[in-house]
């Protein structure tokens, strides 16, 4: 189907593909942020996920393996902002930002000897018939496991966080971190398991950079993709629904401002992409008027250090 | 010592430094570097970073170099020079288009200090320019290109309409044309010197739209390993020889040897003859080097280009010669003119033939 010179098949295929990164990370951030943390360590836990993913498959040939390094690499990193920011209360902005640094520096570290070296292919599903389905096949049974796994885990952390009683917890502690204290539930433990949740999500969205999109090792890959996720959540008003619209959303923009360009269309670059930012700020003040006499979309004890005293 | 004294302590004592009081003679001459990308981008930063640790080599202990990498084009640039400039460093070496402005203001409050600003035009007393001819490896490129092309469509991955980018599209595409006059070229901006994933989604996205050779303008290997992917794709090492992607996709490659120039103003540092100048090289100084021509290349194509090189770097063929017109159809150059470095250095239209609209 081609519409204005734009093939619109190719543009949604491609779209999906490019925002997978940013729909991992900010639903694992999503998740965290729900348990009232605020780590802005998103973009380094990313680029660890993206080296040691890619430092695993290439090692074992797996790139399955290569997804469970990622996701272990970025909860492990997690696991230092938690331990950092829950049991030494130290101040999550800070200790976010840190991170980030500490991300790409140690992912630069490690990452040396993989400089041109060519991971092992991620498979696309077999689907057989079904790809073949003009339009929609291209759309929906083209990709490979991972493109599917992160719309599952959309679809798992909102029934997770609308339908469970764990779920309820997570928000609970989110919302009020002394009242959820009081009735027994354990909240640095919560926010433990959020945080390191969050951290695989993340290190396994680099992964993905690092083995199927680019896909090789390059220091500072992400290249800010990290910071894109963050704001997603916020677009998203923390609601996971919202996140795979936000990150299909951005994703879309870039991957159709290059189809566009390559199309032979003249367009203004720099409009488009302001376009996703400029969306973020009107939907954080249209949300902010909404509920001004309401509940607040953010968690209420979002980014505050809970100690509980005896 | 509060945090304000101590800082005016440090910019005193910096200041005195770099006014030039008598150093002592076994103090080394310290040279520094800002990188727009990581010196693991295996293309640009990387080739310069290869030129810094040859003359740290070359020099021994009479030169200490440091270098920053990943500084943006923009505040943060005049923020690392000036930190640069305050821990001494005498010789310091910018290595983006896009530090040029941050650099002049720089230079202007360390009249003392040396600055080089690669790829610019803006000169001072204490401030020269250097670049390399990268359109003489470009037509190399669009030879390659328009003989090898089967769908006749080159896509062109550049990172801003400057000066020099526009030249390297015009030159791959008058030489792409040359060969074979069916050839278009398609162009996209992704307005970033250094973003792996949008460099592989503008790749991609040019290979969708049915180009089989890309090139590229950006500082990554991403368009290579996507070009790889798609398989029946050819690409230029950009920069570096990026050999790891030989013998395809990577037919070829433009690398950029800042070594002997580097070598050449540090020893004018430490013999006190530097002056302010500025330097413009291309195949015939070494400062643009043809990497290794792959087996993908047929040997009749091969032995073309390198007839092409070796009058490039004699100065017997000008890339840019006459007739050429502008894009709209106006007249550019006359049979045999060919342009002088000044109009070269400010090239902002596209020669006629190409489609594509050169944002402004």
């Amino acid at each position: 189907m081609i519409l204005g010179g734009i093939d619109i098949v190719t543009l949604i295929a491609t779209l999906m593909a490019a925002s997978t990164p940013v729909l991992l990370a900010a639903t694992g951030e999503l998740v965290a942020e729900k348990s009232g943390v605020l780590n802005l360590g998103v973009e380094g836990m990313m680029i660890i996920g993206a080296v040691a993913g890619f430092a695993t498959a290439v090692g074992t040939g797996s790139p399955v393996l290569g997804f469970l390094g990622g996701a272990i690499a970025g909860a492990l990193l997690a696991t230092l902002f938690a331990v950092l920011t829950q049991v030494f209360l130290s101040n999550q902005t800070a200790t976010g930002l840190a991170l980030t640094m500490f991300g790409l520096g140690l992912s630069a570290l490690f990452g040396k000897g993989f400089e041109g070296v060519r991971p092992p292919a991620t498979g696309k599903v077999p689907f057989g018939p079904l790809s073949e389905i003009p339009g929609l096949g291209r759309i929906l049974f083209s990709h490979d496991w991972v493109v599917y796994l992160s719309l599952a885990l959309v679809v798992a952390v909102w029934a997770f966080l609308r339908f469970t009683r764990a779920g309820l917890i997570l928000r609970a502690v989110g919302e009020n971190a002394e009242a959820a204290h009081a009735l027994g539930y354990r909240v640095i433990a919560v926010r433990l398991m959020a945080l390191a949740f969050g951290g695989a999500l993340a290190g396994m969205g680099g992964a993905y950079l690092s083995l199927v999109r680019v896909p090789q090792w390059t220091e500072g890959m992400t290249a800010g993709a990290g910071w894109i996720a963050l704001a997603i959540v916020v677009f998203a008003s923390w609601r996971a629904g919202r996140v795979l619209i936000g990150a299909y959303l951005f994703g879309g923009i870039t991957a159709l401002q290059l189809q566009l360009q390559a199309a032979g269309y003249a367009i203004p670059v720099h409009l488009l992409s302001m376009a996703p930012y400029v969306l973020t700020i009107v939907v954080l003040v249209v949300l902010s008027a909404i509920h001004r006499r309401g509940v607040q979309a953010a968690p209420a004890a979002l980014g505050r250090s809970f100690h509980a005293s005896t | 010592m509060n945090r304000r004294t101590f800082l005016q302590t440090t910019a005193a004592t910096a200041v005195a430094a770099a006014a030039g009081l008598p150093a002592r003679a076994a103090d080394p001459l310290k040279v520094g570097f800002i990188y727009v990308g990581p010196i693991g981008d295996m293309g640009w930063s990387y080739q310069h970073d290869q030129a810094r640790q040859a003359i740290a080599k070359e020099f021994g202990d009479k030169i200490v170099t440091t270098y920053v990498e990943n500084v943006p084009e923009g505040p943060d640039a005049e923020r690392a020079l000036t930190q640069l400039a305050l821990e001494g460093n005498q010789l310091i070496f910018a290595t983006s288009f896009g530090f040029m402005d941050a650099t002049v203001n720089v230079a202007k409050k360390f009249p003392n200090v040396k600055f080089e600003h690669a790829t610019g035009y803006k000169r001072a007393d204490n401030l020269a320019t250097y670049d390399a001819r990268f359109y003489e490896g470009r037509a190399i490129q669009g030879t390659i290109a328009g003989r090898m092309t089967k769908s006749n469509k080159i896509g062109y991955i550049g990172s801003f309409p400057i000066p020099e980018v526009v030249q390297g599209i015009n030159s791959a595409f008058i030489h792409a044309k040359k060969v074979n006059p069916d050839v278009e070229i398609k162009v996209v901006w992704a307005y970033t010197w250094f973003d792996p994933a949008k460099e592989a989604d503008a790749a991609a996205a040019l290979i969708a739209e049915g180009c089989d050779v890309i090139m590229q303008h950006t500082d990554s290997t991403a368009p290579q390993a996507k070009a790889q992917e798609a398989g029946n794709v050819i690409t230029f090492g950009q920069a570096s020889d990026m050999a790891a992607f030989a013998p395809m996709p990577r037919v070829t490659s433009t690398i950029d040897n800042w070594e002997p120039y580097y070598k050449k103003r540090v020893a004018a540092m430490l013999d006190g003859s530097w002056t302010s100048e500025s330097t413009w090289g291309g195949i015939g100084t070494g400062m643009v080097k043809i990497g290794e021509i792959s087996s993908a290349v047929p040997a009749e194509v091969k032995a073309e280009v390198e007839a092409l090189e070796s009058k490039l770097a004699s100065g017997e063929y000008h890339p840019f010669t006459g007739p050429l017109n502008k894009q709209d159809g106006s007249a550019w150059l006359a049979a045999g003119e060919t342009p002088d470095d000044g109009t070269l250095a400010g090239m902002n239209f596209f020669v006629e033939g190409i489609k594509a609209e050169l944002p402004k």
